[in-house]
């Protein structure tokens, strides 16, 4: 694998190279190549888990088994040629078409073999085709009807998230900078409703913006039938987006300020920054190189944690809004027993989460100087 | 430690309502258990119309009608077995006449729901024959119908044809009690009579009656569209989530302390089995393996609490506990207790876990809402406990049958409400106990 080749060439590299710098990019390629293994060995593990659970241990294939007989027995009793055929002649007849076809799809071997051929194939992105559900377009194959949701789902969360973040550290920081006044024990005292999550607001937000006053659309993504106009299609999705991308915000927004002003303040009761202050410094770059840079990583981090907890909690609030992303199609599936949805979706989730925490360990890495990167990863 | 905890908290007016809140909560459980056992619980859940037929369907808690203009009628049930109104027996030759007459008073702005009357015939070969009369106010007789019921029979003004077709297809419920010639037809207010005369053809021969007329209000908090009475949902939901939260919030707090300590204070092969565990688990998609838990195996509220306490195990917390668990163990105390020769178990159970307590128990108080609102997640998608009811399942109900398009606010706002305030109260005790114990946070 890349991977490995990788992290073997920069354990030879470093005697060869004098310069600093080199030797620190060599670490964190090295350092990188080996969270990027532990990494996909994590996923593996977890998308073997999950194909067990959505199979149920194997039990699918006697379901699947028992559907064939089904199938076949009828076609050969419907078939008008097998007529003249004896009752214990047309037993083997479907019992050999039956043969036939678990062998044509694999069933015949035992499931625990089955199960690493379903996890290569998952892994491999090779997912196969749906039990019941089509794509918009027509298409079975898991991998379109995946690909097809995934749009919907990054623009809502992107935007929400994106929006989440900048405004939050934006109102931290102000808050931080004149603590204690109404506006920040206001923000205190609302901390606690990010107990409930976003969908939950949802709920509230539909009733009263859709329900009630009839200013907002219910749910969906945009009008039927959608405008054919590109610039009225943007509007429509938009006007759509208002609802859902309010309601993650306000689910997280009190309880992230209130964090973020939490860390900044203890952050700023440091004493390089009183030193910092007294030497006359003006508030902005007080604020910038002394507060914001060593809480940093602490702001990422809670970010990643921010993204994950929203991308599982996606399938309740694409439900409760009808929107049409993997969340709403990951429930579909599983209500109509889609099992190699359910197996792609699930692979999807935990390849973006393995990215996002990869992409993210990978910035912690290069933002805060005291990661020592390469020196271990225990602790 | 604690008592100073106690007198530090009181200083916090948001810990005082929020404590305020959870006791309230557990007292409304303690109430729910002693009056409602859990399997009476099931049985009202579970029941039809066998149970519910008094009740209306979708009607509005009763004190909505407090903040209305047009006060909504509530439901009359008058039945001549309980002796309301009067019956009077006549025997007539070989015939018996008995005639009941319901009078009620009507003094709502807006008409009922449906009208029936639910007849309690004894016979042994030929029916009674039942002539049915509705009186008004301002004097006008009605001539409902005739019928002949059969044993425990039940008739609805709604379903006649021939009283619809008289009522010039207004609905019945309507027709009966509108001014005449108003427009829109407009209620008219005093005492009405339902007057049943029934000729009963034998000697044993008896008829009772039920006259029901379904209001749009209904109990404290409403009914939905199995005319189920929600207090019963209201109430059950408290200890039920209570119950969820508190048992799946201890079950991985507690469980991942101790996880981290063994990994911590044995090391080598069990930290590291530990710690890649809780990568893998960190990397596992949990709802949606609980959703595939509740579709394929079990729906079982208990199972799924079961289900959630084993992914949740091997969480985050165990990197932060194992943080604290690395610094502690190098302390001068641990090593003293080596030296007196306690035992592994001693080490962990006695000097290495109390050293996280208070950072546990914030964290374990802010954990409940979110498990509280897990459980109400999976009945939102259809995965409640199939028999017992819950806040969350009510949710799903209301959401079904479009509570949010037909106006039945009460039906998901109540439940919401509750899930709210049961969040925020359990938040608002973890938040300021995180500001106590957390002794950085302490005056910020």
């Amino acid at each position: 694998m890349a991977e490995v080749s990788l992290s073997s060439q920069s354990q030879l590299a470093p005697p060869l190279t004098r310069r600093p710098g080199w030797k620190t990019t060599l670490r964190v390629l090295r350092y990188s190549a080996v969270r990027l293994v532990a990494l996909f060995a994590t996923v593996v593990v977890g998308v073997y888990l999950t194909i067990l659970i959505a199979n149920m241990g194997g039990y699918v294939d006697e379901i699947k088994k028992a559907q064939i007989r089904e199938g076949v027995s009828l076609a050969v009793s419907m078939d008008p040629a097998n007529r003249a055929l004896t009752p214990t002649q047309r037993n083997e007849l479907i019992e050999g078409l039956v043969q036939v076809e678990v062998k044509r799809l694999g069933l015949d071997q035992p499931f625990l073999l089955r199960s690493f051929a379903l996890l290569t194939d998952a892994l491999t992105l090779n997912l196969g085709r749906t039990n019941y559900l089509t794509s918009d377009s027509g298409s079975k194959l898991v991998r379109m009807v995946i690909l097809e949701r995934l749009p919907p789902t990054l623009v809502l969360f992107a935007t929400a998230n994106l929006f989440l973040f900048f405004f939050s550290i934006f109102v931290a920081l102000r808050l931080s900078r004149n603590y204690g006044n109404f506006a920040d024990r206001l923000v205190i005292a609302l901390a606690p409703t990010s107990a409930a999550p976003g969908w939950f607001y949802g709920i509230f937000l539909i009733l009263i913006f859709s329900a009630f006053l009839g200013w907002l659309p219910f749910g969906g993504m945009v009008d039927t039938p959608p405008p054919a106009d590109r610039l009225r299609y943007a509007w429509s999705v938009l006007r759509h987006m208002i609802l859902p991308v309010s309601a993650i915000t306000l689910s997280a927004i009190f309880l992230t300020i209130y964090n973020w002003r939490t860390f900044f303040l203890i952050y700023s009761s440091e004493d390089y920054v009183d030193m910092a202050k007294a030497k006359g410094l003006p508030g902005r770059i007080v604020e910038r190189r002394y507060i914001l840079r060593p809480t940093l990583p602490t702001i990422i981090t809670n970010f990643a944690l921010l993204v994950i907890g929203l991308w599982t909690g996606a399938i309740i609030l694409e439900t409760v809004f009808n929107w049409p992303g993997l969340g709403r199609l990951l429930y579909q599936a599983i209500g109509l027993f889609d099992t190699p949805i359910i197996v792609g979706s699930t692979v999807i989730y935990a390849y973006l989460l393995a990215i996002t925490v990869f992409i993210l360990d990978f910035i912690y890495a290069l933002v805060d100087p005291r990661v020592r990167v390469g020196e271990g990863g225990g602790r | 430690m604690i008592r100073n905890a106690w007198a530090d908290l009181r200083q916090y007016p948001s810990a005082i309502i929020g404590l305020l809140i959870v006791i309230l909560l557990v007292a409304m459980a303690i109430y729910t258990l002693a009056t409602i056992p859990y399997g009476e619980a099931i049985r009202l859940w579970r029941g039809g119309e066998d149970i519910w037929q008094d009740y209306p369907r979708t009607a509005s808690p009763e004190w909505t009608n407090f903040f209305r203009n047009k006060k909504l009628p509530s439901t009359v049930l008058l039945d001549s077995r309980q002796g309301h109104g009067s019956k009077v027996v006549e025997p007539r030759g070989a015939l018996t006449e008995i005639t009941i007459e319901f009078p009620f008073n009507f003094q709502a702005d807006d008409f009922p729901q449906e009208l029936a009357i639910f007849f309690y015939a004894t016979f042994a070969q030929k029916q009674p024959h039942v002539e049915m009369t509705w009186l008004t106010p301002d004097g006008r007789e009605i001539r409902i119908g005739e019928y002949s019921p059969r044993g425990r029979d039940s008739y609805r003004f709604e379903g006649d044809s021939r009283l619809a077709r008289r009522l010039r297809n207004v609905p019945a419920q309507q027709a009966l009690f509108t001014v005449p010639d108003s427009d829109p037809p407009v209620p008219l207010k005093g005492t009405y009579t339902l007057r049943l005369s029934a000729l009963v053809f034998e000697e044993n021969g008896d008829l009772d009656a039920k006259f029901i007329a379904y209001g749009k209000v209904s109990g404290l908090a409403g009914t939905d569209h199995r005319r189920r009475d929600l207090m019963v949902a209201i109430l059950w939901g408290t200890p039920i989530a209570l119950a969820f939260g508190l048992l799946a919030a201890l079950g991985t707090t507690v469980t991942t302390m101790f996880i981290a300590a063994f990994g911590v204070w044995f090391g080598g092969l069990i930290d590291a089995i530990i710690q890649r565990i809780t990568e893998i688990v960190l990397i596992l998609p949990v709802l949606p393996i609980l959703i595939m838990v509740g579709t394929f195996y079990s729906r079982s509220i208990w199972v799924i609490l079961g289900v959630v306490i084993l992914l949740s195990i091997f969480g985050s917390a165990i990197k932060s506990y194992r943080a604290i668990f690395l610094q502690v163990k190098e302390s001068p105390y641990i090593e003293a207790a080596r030296a007196y020769g306690a035992g592994n178990l001693r080490i962990i159970g006695r000097y290495l876990t109390p050293r996280v307590i208070p950072l546990l128990i914030p964290q374990l108080v802010v954990l409940i809402p979110s498990y509280v609102f897990l459980e109400a997640s999976l009945a939102v998608l259809g995965l409640g406990d199939p028999v017992l009811p819950t806040w969350g399942k009510v949710i799903d109900d209301a959401f079904r049958n479009g509570a949010l398009f037909n106006g039945y606010y009460y039906w998901v706002l109540q439940p919401a409400a509750l899930l709210i305030v049961t969040g925020l109260g359990f938040a608002m005790v973890g938040f300021a106990l995180d500001r106590v114990f957390n002794p950085r946070l302490r005056g910020l």
